[in-house]
């Protein structure tokens, strides 16, 4: 690992020290969140894939029934009767907060009106209110799928980042600050020791000169 | 936040989705969609989008992952699931992961 370019100076060994110090507790925080965020992580994938599995059946249900509905009416009559929708649904969007990630909370409040289907039954064959029925049920199976499956691309994005963090602080940062510390360390004691050969050497001459 | 809804499909199907209240677009190119899936994002909170129209534009559609909103989902199409939806899924297990805990057979099932 490389070592920084640093002086080798008393100085600089007790800044290091107290930055291997930082990095060693931010790796080791990292780390746990991380982990938990990996628990989470597999408990909501779990669930996105069990409800995936319910609408894409559900939804290739309703739409292969509408297709059918649609092929028994005349193209201008449906759009007619569909372009005006009178349930109404309101979708509350807000955020919450999983480990620092902000992700989708979807909430749906259905107001249904007097009518379950918005268009006189005169008009539309049976097959056209079978396809509305099923799509008003996927429909809260939809949103949910949608908050879910945000939530796990959002997280996974997440648990990405803060691995490649902990693995540049475990075999980048915390290797280098370590080997820099020791080459200091390695630097004043060899100081040390030429100084006090210095000293010996000096303190023989002057022995030498007056004995 | 009020959020809207919209569905973009190919072929006219989608217009069943209209009746409970999700605006619902219908467009027969890729192109098309992805021109509108771009103007929609601005003004819709999900975006559900059947799933061979999402494979063609996937580029755009992992443009909106990085903010909680826009939402958008791919939904199977009335000729059945193409299984887009499950392969980002899986991309999105192994990248957080690094194994796949889901699909272990390959066809989708549950592997636990």
């Amino acid at each position: 690992m490389a070592r920084m370019n640093v002086n080798p100076t008393r100085m600089e060994l007790k800044k290091l020290k107290a930055r291997l110090k930082t990095a060693e507790r931010g790796h080791k925080l990292l780390k746990d969140k991380t982990d938990e965020m990996v628990r989470r992580f597999s408990v909501i994938i779990r669930e996105t894939k069990a409800l995936r599995d319910e609408v894409e059946k559900d939804v290739a249900g309703v739409l292969k029934q509408f297709s059918v509905a649609r092929g028994l009416m005349s193209k201008s009559d449906i759009e007619l009767i569909f372009s005006m929708p009178s349930v109404s649904v309101e979708l509350e969007c807000t955020t919450k907060n999983i480990m620092n990630v902000e992700v989708p909370a979807l909430q749906l409040t259905e107001n249904r009106s007097a009518a379950k289907y918005p268009y006189s039954f005169a008009d539309v064959t049976s097959e056209a209110d079978y396809s509305v029925e099923l799509a008003g049920k996927v429909l809260v199976k939809l949103v949910r799928l949608a908050e879910l499956e945000k939530t796990t691309m959002m997280l996974a994005e997440e648990i990405e980042k803060s691995k490649r963090r902990v693995n540049a602080l475990e075999y980048v940062m915390i290797p280098s600050i370590e080997e820099t510390i020791r080459y200091i360390t390695m630097k004043l004691d060899e100081n040390e020791r030429s100084g006090l050969t210095r000293l010996m050497k000096v303190k023989d001459m002057i022995a030498e000169r007056d004995g | 936040m009020k959020g809207k809804m919209a569905i973009i499909g190919d072929g006219d199907s989608v217009l069943a989705f209209k009746a409970v209240g999700i605006e619902a677009f219908s467009v027969n190119h890729p192109e098309k969609a992805r021109d509108l899936l771009k103007k929609l994002a601005k003004t819709h909170q999900i975006i559900f989008i059947t799933d061979a129209l999402a494979k063609e534009i996937s580029d755009t559609v992992a443009h909106y992952t990085a903010s909680a909103y826009p939402t958008v989902i791919p939904v199977p199409s009335k000729n059945g699931s193409n299984g887009y939806g499950y392969e980002i899924l899986k991309k999105e297990m192994e990248k957080a992961l690094g194994v796949d805990i889901l699909f272990k057979d390959g066809k989708g099932e549950i592997g636990e």
